[in-house]
């Protein structure tokens, strides 16, 4: 049973003065996560992410679609007991500190008091918020919060965590605490569905990612699978390689840069790296390294973004 | 270079648990199209709470209609009391704080009142505006009914000397109070005192004397001033009852100052017998007071109620000493 | 049903710490200014102006706590984004209203408790202790109470609907209007037009009746109310209240966020 199963989501908005006008937020959102996955919603700012996750979570109601969680509708009360939630940009109660917040959101999943007492101190240790447990939240940084709000989104040991750009404000640091704590949840077998803009945590992250641009899906899969998907060349390094070795291979190779002693080439055709690592060795030229140059996600997202094609199925990049 | 065949990274899991899916995933475990629209109250629930906002506004209608029907068999209805028009208003307005306007507005009269007799003012123009004012907003004040009326009554420096609208005023108060018998006590002391009106006084604490409660005096006085209005032991009887069942100081002492000036001029009254019985008999007038010890017509120098010599006058009248305390201008 | 009361508890420490109680400070000096004061300005008032003057305060203190906080109940939450960490919990719509309605209540029950031991205690000092049939005063503040439990629940109504300031101004408008409810039918039977008649009496028994809960005056001079009428108001608050709670929760379940 797949943990999240979105069909058909779709949302309009009524906009301009006389409401007359529609915007579509969410244009027929299809999309599913395995349970354990940890799974990425990209897209840039404005593209339906945050709608996605507050129609989830019964905040925004769509106009038409389909979406369950853990095989439960979204209006089951004992389903979202098992399921956390990270607004984008949390506010809380200020006048509360982060162990009454705790409380208090344990509180209303019923959680027992011991169980919650329990789960109040572990989380506040482990995202390094026990020194502050007893400062009122109005003084907390933005990376604070944050950490806050992901200890809320944990209260109830949930099998499904929803994280909207849970790296927002964070400084390295935080971000790579962040980082960690969601390894260690896909260590736990939970699902983590998280949206974000910043393709580099997506790509450290996640195992699929979903593009959504304009409210469209733009693109979806594993996220190995996209990386791959444009293999474009193999790139070689060599150290102090003689003159003679590099104009053998240089017919065979796109491009050549020296940097000090060291030459990298890049290699188009595959067919071409046999050889040139074959006239490498017999000029005794020391290879250092050889690496496929991957598309790198950065790539994979502008080109979907830009240029909008319609077939999921395009491989074309 | 195959997708398939590669070490999953960041992957690395249990690849059964993960399904390598790149496109749309088809429809499974039947999911229907159109279910995330769901509220969290379906329509069995909002239906019930349909049903309690019609329900309840249409139960309010009967509910209403049983309290206004017992809030009019009630006795004492505002409506039914005795308003004038434009102070009505204010009551009204007021909604439930016209108590407490009334006790403000009754210290402005206190006050006003206070002001006017200090500064020993001819007039007070808004006395009797700002009473009807308070006793608009509190029908029950009957402190201002009674504390009023006197204010208004009373002789000017004393009052406004306005005692016919003391009278109103009163009249309004019984209306409102009918079983607070004092305020008939109060009316016919204006009209025997002020007014010097003795058979409507005299009805006046007849009245007064019928309402459960009234002190017994009070048929006493009916019956007095009906007989004897306008006589020294009837003012007298009046102003001792008055002495004795003041509620506070300020009326006490009112009430002794009357006495004093009672007594003082029942004793000037009887001296002037005196000088002219002593003329008589004796062919001259008398030019001190030790004449008339001297032929046995006084024991010993007469002494006003504050301890002052009465003083005899060349023209053979008695007045009270410059030094005394008595002011005469009460009993006029 | 505990959902509800952990956001009723939650709203009530909220208000605590908003410092909403310290305008028991300002009641306590009225108090005892009037205990003390009074009888050296006027003559022979001074229960009567105690007795009014504490009324109205717990009266007017609590209707303002009871709208310019009922009417942010909801709406605060809305503008400061904090309602989004609660409905996305498993806290049913409905329950979140009921809780905030419920906290409100609690914090007027403390202040109103408070506001009147210190009257009694001020009324106490004044008249050199206390009698019987002072208990009767109860009354008055019980009718007072029966005032705010409707006003939280219009607040709490307009504050689903609309922003801080218009539900500050609808709900002082029903308020002011509900006190002359007799009045606008009044008028129209006086009108000569059955139409507007017809109308007014609608209104009549269509607006909550804050007139009827006016009984300071009466039980300052000590007469009784009888018991039909606080039985009949009390139904009247309880129904009422259901319709404006039903209102508010049919119309937040619609909202989005």
């Amino acid at each position: 049973m797949p943990a999240i199963e979105i069909k058909g989501l779709t949302k309009e908005y009524r906009t301009g003065f006389w409401k007359s006008r529609t915007k579509l937020a969410l244009n027929s959102l299809n999309l599913q996560v395995e349970s354990g996955e940890v799974f990425g919603l990209l897209g840039p700012n404005g593209a339906g992410k945050t709608t996605t996750l507050k129609i989830l979570f019964r905040l925004v109601f769509p106009t038409s679609g389909a979406a369950r969680i853990l095989g439960r509708e979204l209006n089951d009360t004992a389903m979202h007991q098992r399921v956390g939630y990270l607004p984008e940009q949390p506010y809380f109660y200020d006048h509360l500190t982060p162990e009454e917040l705790l409380n208090y959101t344990g509180r209303l999943f019923r959680l027992s008091k011991d169980g919650l007492r329990h789960r109040v101190n572990d989380l506040l240790a482990r995202l390094q918020l026990a020194e502050s447990r007893h400062v009122p939240l109005r003084r907390f940084s933005k990376g604070m919060l944050q950490r806050v709000g992901i200890a809320q989104a944990l209260i109830n040991d949930p099998e499904v965590v929803f994280l909207d750009e849970p790296m927002t404000g964070l400084d390295p640091i935080g971000r790579h605490e962040v980082r960690d704590l969601v390894l260690q949840l896909r260590e736990e077998r939970k699902t983590v569905f998280f949206s974000t803009h910043i393709l580099s945590d997506a790509e450290t992250l996640c195992d699929r990612i979903a593009i959504l641009n304009k409210g469209q899906l733009e693109g979806c899969g594993e996220l190995h699978d996209i990386l791959s998907l444009g293999v474009s060349a193999t790139e070689v390094i060599l150290e102090s390689p003689t003159e003679a070795v590099l104009n053998e291979v240089r017919p065979l190779v796109s491009s050549m840069v020296r940097t000090g002693d060291r030459v990298r080439l890049e290699i188009r055709e595959e067919a071409n790296t046999e050889q040139v690592l074959a006239k490498a060795f017999q000029g005794k030229a020391k290879v250092v390294s050889l690496n496929p140059v991957k598309m790198s996600l950065e790539d994979y997202f502008l080109s979907k973004v830009k240029t909008n094609p319609r077939d999921l199925n395009n491989r074309s990049s | 270079m195959t997708a398939q065949a590669q070490d999953r990274e960041p992957g690395g899991g249990d690849q059964a648990r993960r399904g390598s899916r790149a496109e749309i995933p088809g429809p499974e475990h039947e999911m229907p199209d159109h279910n995330a629209r769901l509220r969290t109250l379906g329509f069995g629930h909002r239906a019930l709470l349909g049903s309690i906002i019609v329900g309840a506004l249409l139960a309010l209608y009967p509910l209403q209609r049983s309290i206004d029907r017992y809030a009019e068999s009630a006795p004492q209805r505002r409506e039914e009391l005795a308003f004038l028009p434009s102070e009505a208003k204010i009551a009204h307005l007021s909604g439930g704080y016209a108590g407490l306007l009334a006790a403000i507005y009754w210290t402005r009269s206190v006050q006003y009142y206070g002001r006017h007799r200090i500064a020993r003012a001819k007039e007070f123009p808004l006395l009797g505006t700002l009473l009807d004012i308070t006793t608009s907003l509190d029908p029950r004040l009957i402190i201002a009914y009674r504390f009023g009326s006197l204010f208004l009554a009373g002789r000017p420096p004393e009052g406004a000397g306005d005692p016919q609208r003391a009278i109103y005023l009163l009249q309004r108060g019984i209306v409102n109070n009918p079983d607070y018998w004092r305020m008939w006590q109060d009316l016919g002391f204006i009209y025997y005192w002020d007014m010097k009106d003795y058979p409507r006084a005299a009805r006046a604490f007849q009245t007064g004397s019928e309402r459960p409660g009234a002190m017994p005096w009070m048929r006493v006085l009916a019956a007095s001033v009906a007989a004897q209005g306008g006589e020294f032991q009837t003012s007298r009887l009046l102003w001792t009852e008055i002495a004795h069942t003041a509620g506070n100081d300020q009326m006490r002492r009112s009430a002794e100052l009357h006495l004093a000036a009672l007594d003082a001029q029942e004793t000037l009254r009887k001296l002037d017998g005196l000088l002219a019985d002593y003329k008589q008999k004796e062919g001259h007038e008398a030019h001190s007071w030790q004449d008339l010890v001297a032929a046995g017509y006084l024991r010993g120098i007469p002494l006003d109620p504050s301890g002052e010599p009465f003083t005899l006058g060349p023209d053979g009248k008695v007045t009270l000493s410059l030094l005394s305390r008595i002011d005469l201008n009460l009993v006029q | 049903m505990g959902r509800v009361v952990t956001i009723a508890l939650g709203a009530f420490r909220e208000s605590v710490r908003e410092r909403v109680l310290y305008n028991l400070i300002v009641f306590a000096f009225l108090m005892i200014g009037a205990a003390i004061l009074m009888g050296s300005i006027s003559v022979g008032v001074e229960r009567i102006i105690l007795v009014n003057l504490g009324l109205a305060a717990i009266s007017v203190f609590g209707l303002l706590i009871a709208i310019f906080i009922g009417i942010g109940l909801v709406s605060k939450e809305i503008d400061r984004r904090t309602i989004y960490n609660i409905l996305s919990k498993p806290v049913a719509r409905a329950q979140f209203i009921l809780g905030k309605y419920a906290g409100l209540l609690l914090t007027l029950f403390v202040n109103t408790a408070i506001m009147t031991a210190g009257f009694y205690i001020a009324l106490a000092i004044q008249e050199r202790g206390l009698e019987t049939s002072d208990l009767n005063l109860l009354v008055a503040i019980y009718f007072i109470v029966l005032e705010l439990v409707i006003v939280v629940g219009i607040a709490i109504f307009f504050s689903c609907l609309s922003s801080s300031i218009l539900s500050a101004v609808f709900t002082l408008c029903l308020f002011v209007i509900g006190n002359f409810s007799s009045d606008i039918r009044a008028f129209g039977q006086g009108s000569g037009s059955p139409l507007l008649e017809k109308i007014t009496a609608f209104l009549y028994y269509v607006l909550p009746h804050f007139g009827d809960f006016n009984v300071i005056d009466q039980v300052a001079h000590g007469v009784r109310i009888p018991g039909f009428l606080v039985a009949a108001n009390t139904l009247y608050a309880l129904l009422y209240v259901a319709v404006l709670l039903s209102g508010a929760i049919l119309v937040f379940e619609e909202r989005e966020f």
